[in-house]
């Protein structure tokens, strides 16, 4: 516990620059997603080729994609950025597109019937009905590339990567356990904090047309 | 109903605008077939059309071509005079109110969101879109307090339906198009919604397309029906009354189906017919003065009416000579029906009372008069010879026929190649009486049961 203790500014500093790293890179994936899903949904050809990249995408090893990142983009926080916005947009993408597509045809067929254009479509009628299916996105991204994050931090900026991966490699060293574990618990009740946050998030942003 | 700003100050008056489809054609894709083929089609101000038809005949293509939620591959749409085939779609459709099955009502807003979604894309403030919305939720038969802030999930088929009719209505648009919209309620909300449809269109008049294939439902709400067979043709346009006493061709009487002479019942009130006088007694009087009373007359029955000329019973003159008193006891089986009453429900009534009349109440079950068989009868034969009023609307699938109109009265008259000499098809009395008993299959240039622009 002197291992925190000493270092509580420390692994307080470091917790908020992996927090702030999830959350931007979360925000970022969501634009993209949500975008990726509106040029997409329309057409079957593309909502398979969507659906494709997001299960192919998952499978790469994010360790693998970080070291091929290294190479054009260097150290530093733009690979770290974007590799956990790329993994961060595939669970979104998918539930956006899903989302987007369950809205019954009838619906949209009033909206455009009573003279919405396609865009105030979209944005009034068909993304806040998918909203909730993509905050669910959100809340699944955010828990994966929580880990993400931390090996991204570790080999090319900040955040609690560092504990877990410079303890790893002293392993059997002093406090080297200890730091680990405090990477690991500040990872999990930062995912947690985050979490919660998304949760309401969904409180203030869902109808209650869509919740009742 | 609450005053209302924008809505007629006067019932009755036409707020609706004329519709003109002008050689309309939808192909999808490449398919030679056209899900609609050269559709001509007038649709008057102020009336309702009901579009009928077999399953992927063409009705909802041809009514979305109208807002231009479909575009025609061919051909042009006339609105109130204007071609709105090359405007903006969106500002088209702002104008006209759009309904469809189970309401199609966005479930993430309220019922007031919803009716004040087109109000507010036309930049009204928010007091006159909460007016409005109020208004409209009376004008369906939604009470405003506890609806208003519900959301669609919140409420059952009917109701959501009615709201959709709200939506519609809420820009006072002049035209109102709906796909089946009573298709999915069950068949009583479905009744008493089409009941509030014409209470609501008399109001209103505005023009009406609505799509069906309930032909039920096509002669209760219509002024006018469409029946169209694959590719839009039309088989017949024709009142009502005329699409049932008169079909133009099998395809049609096959779709009419059988007992259309029963549904033309359906379409006649007892009010609407002429009512016999009957002799009327009160218990107080003697069966004696009932007797003289009804001889004096030539009646073979008296009415006894209460204080309030409420029928208590309908004795016959064998009865009232041999009985002692006129009964006061209010007899439970008196075929009695109301002033509102089809004739098919009188009909019932009197084959079930086996009197071959029935008794008519207005108001407060008061005693208007008789209705008998007979008058049914010669009711129902007047109907077939359809007392044609002003003429049928224009409607034909040849791709040769003009339209011209009228420049002062905005009339339309249909010129058929019979007509202007380039003649092809059959010469017939100058186009000017439809022929009605052809139903040539297939052939679409001049097989039209009813082409005529004007009848005499
Ligand atoms: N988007 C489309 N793409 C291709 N073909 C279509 C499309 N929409 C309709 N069709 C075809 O056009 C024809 C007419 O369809 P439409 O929907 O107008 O029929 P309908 O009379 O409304 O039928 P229903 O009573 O079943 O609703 C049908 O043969 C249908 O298969
Ligand atoms: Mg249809």
């Amino acid at each position: 516990m002197d291992y925190v203790t000493d270092r509580w500014q420390q692994i307080l500093f470091a917790s908020w620059q992996h927090f702030s790293l999830v959350v931007q890179c979360l925000l970022l994936a969501t634009v993209i997603a949500v975008g990726l899903a509106m040029v997409s949904y329309r057409s079957e050809r593309l909502s398979n080729l969507a659906n494709s990249f997001t299960a192919i995408g998952l499978t790469i090893p994010s360790f693998a994609m970080i070291g091929l990142l290294i190479a054009p983009l260097g150290f530093g926080v733009l690979p770290a950025v974007v590799v956990v916005t790329f993994y961060a947009v595939l669970p979104i993408l998918r539930n956006a597109v899903v989302g987007l597509n369950s809205v019954p045809g009838g619906v949209v067929e009033s909206a455009r019937g009573i003279g919405m254009s396609r865009m105030a479509t979209f944005f009034r009628v068909e993304l806040p009905m998918a909203w909730p299916v993509i905050l669910t996105g959100m809340r699944v991204s955010a828990q994966m590339v929580m880990g993400i994050a931390a090996i991204a931090a570790f080999v090319l900026g900040p955040g609690l990567g560092g504990f877990i991966f410079s303890g790893l490699s002293r392993l059997g060293g002093a406090n080297s356990l200890a730091s680990v574990i405090t990477g690991i618990v500040a990872v999990i009740v930062v995912a947690t904090i985050l979490d919660a946050l998304l949760i309401l998030l969904g409180r203030l942003t869902t109808s209650r047309g869509l919740r009742v | 109903m609450s005053e209302s700003t924008t809505a007629p100050t006067e019932p009755g008056r036409i707020t609706g605008v004329p519709i003109l489809l002008d050689g309309v054609t939808k192909r999808y894709g490449s398919k030679s077939a056209p899900a609609v083929d050269h559709l001509t089609l007038e649709i008057p101000a102020g009336s309702t059309v009901m579009f009928v038809g077999p399953s992927g005949c063409g009705k909802t293509t041809t009514m979305k071509m109208i807002n231009r939620l479909i575009e025609p591959t061919e051909g042009s749409i006339v609105i109130d005079g204007e071609d709105v085939t090359t405007m903006n779609g969106d500002d088209l459709r702002r104008r006209m109110g759009y309904v469809i099955q189970a309401g199609g009502l966005f479930p993430h807003m309220t019922v007031a969101a919803n009716i004040g979604l087109v109000p507010k894309m036309l930049g009204w403030d928010k007091q006159r879109i909460a007016e409005r919305v109020d208004e409209l939720l009376e004008l369906v038969s939604l009470d405003p307090d506890s609806y208003r802030d519900r959301y669609p999930k919140q409420l059952s088929g009917g109701q959501q339906q009615r709201v959709g009719v709200a939506r519609a209505l809420a820009a006072d648009p002049p035209v109102l198009l709906m796909d089946e919209p009573f298709g999915a309620v069950d068949p009583i909300t479905r009744q008493r919604l089409q009941d509030e449809m014409i209470s609501i269109q008399n109001e209103l008049r505005k023009t009406i397309v609505i799509v069906t294939h309930d032909i039920d439902e096509a002669v209760k709400l219509g002024d006018w029906v469409v029946v169209f067979d694959e590719g839009a043709r039309i088989q017949q346009y024709d009142s009502p009354e005329r699409i049932l006493a008169e079909p133009a061709n099998d395809f049609v009487s096959d779709f009419v189906g059988s007992g259309a002479g029963l549904k033309a019942l359906g379409l006649t009130r007892v009010n609407e017919m002429p009512i016999l006088d009957a002799v009327v007694v009160t218990p107080e009087d003697s069966p004696t003065t009932a007797v003289q009373k009804a001889e004096a007359a030539g009646h073979g029955h008296v009415v006894v009416l209460d204080r309030a000329r409420r029928p208590i019973a309908w004795p016959s003159v064998a009865q009232l000579r041999r009985a002692t008193a006129l009964p006061t006891r209010y007899e439970p089986d008196l075929p009695i029906v109301g002033m509102g009453a089809t004739l098919e429900d009188a009909l019932d009534t009197m084959l079930v009372s086996r009197a071959g009349a029935a008794l008519v109440v207005g108001p407060r079950g008061r005693f208007e008069g008789v209705v008998d068989i007979d008058t049914v009868m010669q009711s129902l034969r007047d109907n077939r010879g359809a007392a044609d009023t002003g003429r049928s609307p224009v409607g034909t699938n040849d791709a040769e026929a003009r339209i011209e109109v009228a420049p002062d009265t905005g009339e339309i008259t249909l010129i058929t190649p019979d007509q202007v000499g380039t003649g092809r098809g059959r010469y017939d009395d100058g186009a000017a009486e439809p022929s009605r008993s052809d139903a040539d299959e297939g052939s679409d240039s001049t097989a039209l049961p009813q082409t005529s622009g004007e009848r005499p």
